[in-house]
């Protein structure tokens, strides 16, 4: 007792708190006044149909990877509002650094569809792709892009370009060195980049629980010396609002940002996963309830944005798109053997020359 | 005696090292509920308990180094690594640490560890989930790496490294986890970990290969059977530190010798061997050695992987190309 008392009477030398941000509730409805662009509903519809072409692109894929057709492959069901959400406050000068399962963004910065089935089919030119030659591909080994988004801004930083680094990971990675490493440095040299947590709750069959004991993933930026906000992952509006105002910071040389994502993995990890293994369809079900997608409908319909014929076009031309990129994917044919030694090098090395030629089988020795 | 997979194998050790010995403790990411991606630790977690069977937070580096501090402690660690991909952020741990805390505590501390990690190409996986680097960990000093190629020597082999007093890098051919069966008896009996396996007798030519590259080396030999050329196939199975003497007999005997690995060819383990049979073997050689490989270039995609892992008819094509010489 008496040394809780002597505790008290030690001076309190920080304090800190984390916000969450949301805007429209479960059921559509606003929470509060809503955000300057969410007056364009032009801009609203072009969120909206993003997320259902994702939706439904990731159908298609899982579709095809059943069928033999598609190498293993992560949907973003449930997450959509998070990768749109962000990518639609980047400009394009920006530079994105996404984790494998952010194909939203990367649709959005004008990647094609059939480059994103080229990738996941095992065909390295899927990321030779459409969008800004200056992102970065998908990045598998989990966490190992946040140094780069490091690298990235303290560049933008060294040659005073008002542009921003944005890093999108998991709520798994925040557990690795590379992801603290990264926020660390961002934090100690003010580097313009935003740092984005989806947190869906499941790092594969790791629930978050097992993964930290933190309150919030968010909070993490405060050690690095920059803030953390949480946001309803589940909806645009919040998202996009949160990713606009980090990302205008960071271009503003305010330092970097951190955003925690709080949404839900609906779908098994990948196409190699069941996740039936290690959790209930009971949970799974009642998170269904917050899904981004019905969400943003209820909004715009309700604004008088977005009509039930509306919504019969976009499934309509949806799979269209989805259709021709299919087509395209499955009938541009595997590179030669030999195009594996690529790029290897800006030139390839004469000692390398030979092993080439007997991949093209043009070694008779 | 039952068939289980090579998988299903790893899976009866790890059990029966549970069972026998207190001290093992399994960690590693989806390794409890979810039996690890590839189920080699099914029913762990409900056998012996989320203490002894634990799910680790995403973090490689972490369960390495935790292998190292609890092995320390007497502990018998066995870490997961999901893929090794994965595996390059234990690399400090075990040089650091983990390969030479017996040495520079002069015996004090010891790290009996091991780390198990799916290796090699082949199943059509994403990008980083299909390299084999095992040459850069048989470049340790102070570590074990081991490689086993059917489900018996997966389950003799683990339970050596489970019990060995030393740190064990265990790689598991991932393109033979459900497709290499084998009777398996589990009764446990570990293999010893110092030692070749000749699979195949023969005078011809030497074929030395490891995990699964194994698979198309001994299709290779019967191939070369129906040309009359009796090829001998030793599965190296530990690569540190590796049986020299099975080699050089071998290579004694038939005077030719052809090493199969996946892995790129350069630096790869395959020119150790060529330079040990140099070294000590050149007196009884008939032909060069010969090198069947992977490329020197990075493992592409699916799309294009099988071109890239040798096949039987270039191990056939190397093995004529060292009877022939003269
Ligand atoms: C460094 C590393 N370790 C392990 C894996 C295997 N793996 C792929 S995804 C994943 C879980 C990632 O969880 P999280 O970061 O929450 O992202 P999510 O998949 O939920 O989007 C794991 C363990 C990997 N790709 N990279
Ligand atoms: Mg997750």
């Amino acid at each position: 007792m008496a040394s809780k008392r002597a505790n008290e009477e030690l001076p309190v030398i920080a304090r800190f708190e984390v916000r969450r941000r949301n805007c429209l509730a479960p059921d559509g409805s606003a929470v509060r006044p809503l955000p300057a662009f969410a007056a364009d509903a032009k801009l609203l519809v072009e969120l909206y149909r993003s997320m259902v072409l994702l939706r439904l692109f990731d159908r298609k894929a899982v579709a095809l990877q059943r069928t033999g057709r598609l190498g293993t492959y992560a949907v973003s069901l449930g997450q959509e509002a998070v990768s749109v959400g962000v990518a639609s406050a980047m400009r394009e000068e920006d530079v994105l650094l996404p984790s494998y399962r952010d194909n939203g963004a990367l649709l959005w910065r004008g990647v094609r569809l059939e480059e994103i089935l080229l990738f996941w089919g095992g065909d390295e030119r899927g990321n030779q792709f459409s969008g800004p030659v200056h992102d970065f591909p998908f990045c598998v080994p989990v966490g190992s892009q946040a140094p780069h988004a490091a690298g990235v801004a303290y560049a933008l930083k060294l040659r005073k370009e008002p542009r921003v680094a944005v890093c999108l990971f998991g709520d798994g990675a925040t557990s690795k060195g590379d992801v603290y490493e990264a926020m660390n440095f961002a934090g100690a040299h003010k580097l313009p980049v935003v740092f984005v947590a989806t947190n869906n709750q499941w790092a594969i069959s790791v629930p978050l629980r097992l993964q930290t004991g933190s309150e919030t993933l968010a909070q993490k930026a405060i050690a690095a010396g920059f803030s953390g906000e949480q946001v309803d992952g589940n909806d645009v509006v919040a998202m996009r609002a949160a990713a606009e105002e980090a990302i205008a910071a960071a271009r503003n040389g305010t330092g970097p940002r951190f955003i925690e994502a709080v949404t839900y993995r609906l779908g098994d990890h990948t196409t190699s996963d069941d996740a039936l293994r290690y959790r209930s369809p009971e949970e799974v079900q009642a998170h269904w309830k917050e899904e981004p997608l019905a969400r943003f409908r209820s909004y715009l319909v309700g604004q008088k944005m977005w009509t039930k014929a509306d919504e019969e076009r976009l499934a309509a031309e949806c799979h269209e798109r989805i259709e021709a990129a299919v087509e395209c994917y499955l009938s541009t044919p595997p590179r030669r053997p030999e195009t594996m030694f690529d790029n290897l090098y800006a030139d390839l090395p004469e000692t390398y020359v030979a092993q080439r030629h007997e991949l093209a089988g043009e070694d008779d020795a | 005696m039952p068939e289980v997979t090579l998988v299903e194998a790893i899976n009866l050790a790890l059990g029966r090292a549970m069972e026998d010995d207190p001290d093992v403790v399994v960690l590693g990411e989806d390794v409890g509920l979810n039996g690890g991606v590839f189920r080699a630790t099914v029913g762990l977690q409900e056998r012996f308990g989320s203490e002894r069977v634990l799910d680790t937070p995403l973090a490689e580096l972490l369960i390495s180094g935790l292998c190292v501090g609890m092995a320390a402690q007497g502990l018998k660690p066995v870490g997961e690594i999901q893929f090794m991909g994965f595996l390059y952020p234990c690399l400090d741990q075990l040089v650091n640490h983990a390969s030479r805390m017996r040495n520079r505590t002069q015996g004090r501390l010891t790290c009996p560890m091991v780390l198990r990690t799916p290796h090699g190409a082949g199943i059509r996986a994403p990008e980083h989930h299909s390299e084999s680097t095992e040459a850069m960990l048989a470049h340790i000093p102070g570590l074990r790496v081991v490689m086993p190629s059917s489900p018996d020597r997966a389950y003799g082999l683990l339970l050596a490294a489970i019990r060995d007093p030393d740190p064990v890098v265990f790689l598991e051919p991932t393109r033979l986890y459900r497709a290499a069966k084998g009777e398996v008896e589990d009764n446990g009996e570990a293999l010893p970990l110092d030692l070749a396996f000749v699979l195949r007798e023969g005078r011809d030519v030497t074929l030395i290969s490891w995990g699964a590259m194994v698979k198309e080396t001994m299709a290779a030999a019967e191939a070369l059977s129906a040309e009359r050329i009796a090829a001998e196939v030793i599965d190296l199975a530990t690569l540190k530190p590796y049986d020299e003497n099975t080699v050089l007999g071998s290579v004694a005997k038939t005077g030719r010798c052809v090493i199969v690995h996946e892995a790129a060819h350069t630096g790869g383990f395959g020119a150790e061997i060529a330079a040990l049979v140099a070294e000590r073997g050149l007196s009884s050689l008939l032909a060069p050695v010969i090198r069947v490989t992977g490329y020197d270039t990075i493992v592409p995609m699916a799309r294009l992987e099988q071109h890239y892992m040798p096949s039987v008819e270039r191990i056939v094509t190397a093995a004529r190309k060292a009877c022939q010489y003269n």
